[in-house]
């Protein structure tokens, strides 16, 4: 029971990941009829939101001391943080909380960069074939990779959870199993709440405001959307950066995790799309659905006994169940009749 | 008048088929440098080209660009450049820092990506375009085991760069081929004996090892050696290469029993693998009665680094440290400093000493020719260069040399400073028979 509630909880955690990214790639092709292969590396640059402030908290004021060299004969830098020096004990605070209060900086971020990718790109591509779309979107993600890597470096770049919330939580001492039988991060399961909160919050954005109202209508019928004299496009402008700051903000929290590099995008970016496809094109909450379910078969599909039985299941779940659903039924999970059928 | 037109015959096909491949062939015969040389890209000017095939792009570009930076700083030592490096303190005196066999040296770089096929074709473009003589480079023992091939079916000198695997020098070995890294094998022989004295005789191992050659060499002697030593193996799980989130198959490890869980990944898996393991908190877990540990058998400096704070008082093993107080040991690390402000890693430092090694062959043999250069390079005893006493076995082309048990370091002074050395194991410690490992030689191909 107990290695059974670990990998149901295990497999929500890395199904909040691909929920929210597969959220993020619905929201763009409901709206917009694009598909984005850049969603991925949208997420890499809300990772890299992260490490930018970090970087930017912990720059370090440097003096050269002359009375001391290093083992290859060059005197000595000593290195003292700005901010500890100038913010004393708040300065510490800020860098140790320096991933959650980084959103701060990746909302406005992720915000322009959405903008800027979508009246700059992106709109160009509305009525041409899908794979011009593939193909200029898949392209896009490389050069910002390449950028990123130009930038960073290769290697990944740790980033730690704040004190608070590292190491694990006895949660079998907590539910009556016996002590440290079910033990998890304390950050993944922050990471879980965090995600079902942003999608929550999606999806009442979209639901109780005439904003969100009028999006929805646009997803159902954009033609008759824009003969009523609404400026649809200009909405769904905003969707799309709203999409590239939900994919930003998964990055983000994603750092203690995974320490982030240059190619951390990618790694989500297919799975994500299966995501999609099995909850069906342009649905939300088949999105959503998919991102748990896909998450939790790919962690019991790990479990020892099953590969036992199985061996290499663990790789292959995700699109043998990707399979069996497109075959049973065509459009997905929660998939709107007309969508992609054409 | 009557054309009466002769039927084609199967014997003018073959006639006229032969014809024209030979006037097709005749620009590339008498143009072939391997026609007129008694070795595949003898040099005939003033300099010799090596070629220089490293991960610029990819998932280990940053070690790929340590690894070239110092192969260009060989490359100006051996061109009388700079202070010289480990010239001065290599044991033989071949060299005169005045290149090599009259000849200074040239260099082209290729991109492996990390990628079989890409090394590949780099390697080939080398070879046929630029004319190198020899190839090294590599940080990944797939890429190494597969440029080796070419090289020995090319016809030029292979000189590995990082690669770990027991293939490289076992059953993939190739005449061509020289390695001075150690391996798998040897880094259990030097890690067992270690983790029985910090862990005990009475330990359950958990495996998560990386699925591919290296990983499974890797997996292979931590498990022949440490189960020789008294441990259990509880079980040995492949993970896929590049897995990223290694959450769902460290969840497992916390209810089987074991208490001690060796990561045999390399790279950014080890750096995920190991940062996922600490954040379940495996390394606070008391089981059986015993503090839970982690092994992570093969350490790199830029994979401490990416783990940061989770590397601490974890064990592994190492080829060579920057720290070391040996003479070769402290001139290359300043030469390096000096010229790049930060100290080198292993991977800079085996590279480094491979391109010397080929360059002292060389110029002891009096040539560039492969089979030559191989003899020189076979049985060759040396020292100086930050190992100490050192063989470069004529069996199976694997130098032989002390093996480093390092561990994370509890207290770093700088972001340099994160390994510290725990023991030197002996070369004697490390030996093995050629047998042991399979796989032949063959014989020297010079491309002609």
């Amino acid at each position: 029971m107990d290695v059974f509630l670990l990998q149901l909880l295990n497999g929500l955690d890395k199904g909040g990941a691909y929920a929210l990214i597969a959220l993020g790639l619905t929201l763009i092709f409901g709206t917009l009829g694009v598909v984005n292969f850049a969603h991925g590396a949208l997420f890499m640059l809300g990772a890299f939101c992260a490490v930018s402030f970090n970087k930017l908290i912990t720059l370090q004021k440097i003096i050269i001391d002359p009375t001391k060299t290093t083992a290859w004969g060059t005197p000595l830098e000593v290195r003292t943080p700005y901010a500890e020096a100038m913010f004393g004990d708040f300065g510490q605070w800020l860098v140790n909380y320096s991933v959650p209060v980084s959103i701060v900086l990746a909302i406005p971020v992720m915000l322009i960069i959405g903008f800027v990718m979508e009246r700059g790109l992106i709109k160009h591509f509305y009525n041409r074939p899908h794979a011009d779309q593939i193909l200029v979107t898949f392209g896009l993600a490389i050069v910002l990779q390449e950028v990123i890597k130009t930038l960073f470096g290769a290697n990944p770049i740790p980033q730690s959870a704040p004190d608070a919330v590292r190491g694990a939580a006895d949660i079998g001492a907590m539910l009556g199993f016996q002590a440290g039988a079910i033990v998890y991060p304390w950050w993944r399961m922050v990471y879980l709440l965090f995600s079902a909160a942003i999608i929550a919050g999606v999806f009442a954005f979209l639901q109780f405001t005439t904003f969100g109202m009028v999006v929805r209508a646009g997803m159902a019928d954009r033609e008759t959307v824009g003969l009523l004299g609404i400026n649809i496009e200009r909405r769904f402008t905003i969707v799309f950066a709203i999409a590239a700051v939900v994919a930003g903000l998964a990055g983000v929290m994603y750092t203690p995790i995974l320490p982030p590099d240059y190619h951390i995008g990618m790694e989500f970016l297919v799975l994500s799309f299966v995501v999609v496809v099995v909850g069906g094109m342009g649905s939300l909450p088949g999105a959503v659905a998919a991102g748990f379910l896909l998450g939790i078969l790919q962690s019991f599909a790990s479990m020892n006994e099953v590969k036992d039985v199985l061996p290499g299941i663990d790789q292959i779940i995700i699109y043998l169940v990707a399979v069996v659903i497109l075959l049973v039924r065509p459009r997905g999970l929660m998939g709107r009749r007309g969508v992609m059928e054409n | 008048m009557t054309l009466i037109r002769k039927p084609l015959s199967r014997r003018s096909i073959l006639r006229s088929g032969a014809a024209g491949g030979l006037v097709l062939a005749t620009p590339t015969i008498f143009t072939s440098r391997a026609w007129s040389a008694g070795y595949l890209n003898e040099p005939t000017g003033d300099t010799v080209t090596f070629g220089f095939n490293v991960p610029q792009t990819g998932a280990y570009a940053d070690e790929g660009a340590d690894e070239l930076r110092a192969y260009q700083l060989a490359v100006k030592h051996l061109n009388g450049e700079g202070d010289g490096g480990m010239l001065s303190t290599f044991s033989s005196k071949a060299l005169g820092g005045n290149g090599i066999n009259g000849k200074k040296v040239a260099f082209v770089t290729g991109d492996t990506q990390t990628k079989s096929d890409a090394a590949r074709a780099s390697a080939k473009r080398m070879i046929e375009k630029d004319g190198a003589v020899m190839i090294t480079g590599g940080s990944s023992s797939g890429v190494a085991i597969a440029v080796q091939s070419l090289c020995q079916e090319a016809g030029v000198i292979f000189m590995a760069g990082l690669t770990h695997s027991n293939d490289t020098t076992g059953k993939d070995k190739r005449a061509n081929g020289f390695r001075h890294f150690f391996n798998t094998e040897m880094t259990g022989a030097a890690l067992a004996p270690v983790l029985k004295n910090v862990m005990g005789a009475d330990r359950r191992a958990y495996h998560l090892t990386a699925d591919y050659t290296w990983g499974w060499s890797q997996e292979e002697s931590i498990k022949k050696y440490t189960e020789q030593l008294g441990w259990e193996t509880v079980a040995a799980v492949r993970t896929p290469l590049g897995a990223g989130d290694f959450s769902q198959y460290i969840t497992p490890v916390l209810n089987s029993g074991a208490d001690v869980l060796v990561l045999n990944h390399y790279g950014k898996d080890m750096v995920n693998s190991l940062t996922q393991a600490v954040q379940f908190g495996l390394r606070d877990k008391m089981v059986n009665g015993k503090q839970f540990e982690i092994v992570v058998p093969l350490y790199s400096e830029l994979m401490a680094q990416g783990a940061g704070e989770n590397v601490k008082g974890i064990l592994g093993s190492s080829n060579w440290d920057w720290k070391l107080s040996d003479a070769g040991t402290q001139a290359f690390t300043k030469s390096f400093g000096q010229e790049y402000g930060f100290p080198p890693s292993q991977a800079a430092h085996t590279c480094y000493v491979q391109t010397l090694l080929y360059a002292d062959a060389c110029q002891r043999a009096g040539t560039f020719m492969p089979s030559e250069v191989g003899k020189a390079l076979e049985g060759f005893e040396f020292d100086g260069l930050g190992n100490g006493p050192t063989l470069y076995r004529a069996a199976d082309h694997q130098c032989f040399k002390d093996v480093l048990v390092v561990k994370g370091k509890e207290n770093p002074s700088s972001q340099y400073d994160l390994l510290e050395v725990v023991e030197v194991t002996p070369r004697a410690q490390v030996e093995y028979p050629a047998e042991l490992l399979g796989g032949e030689l063959g014989s020297y191909n010079n491309g002609v």
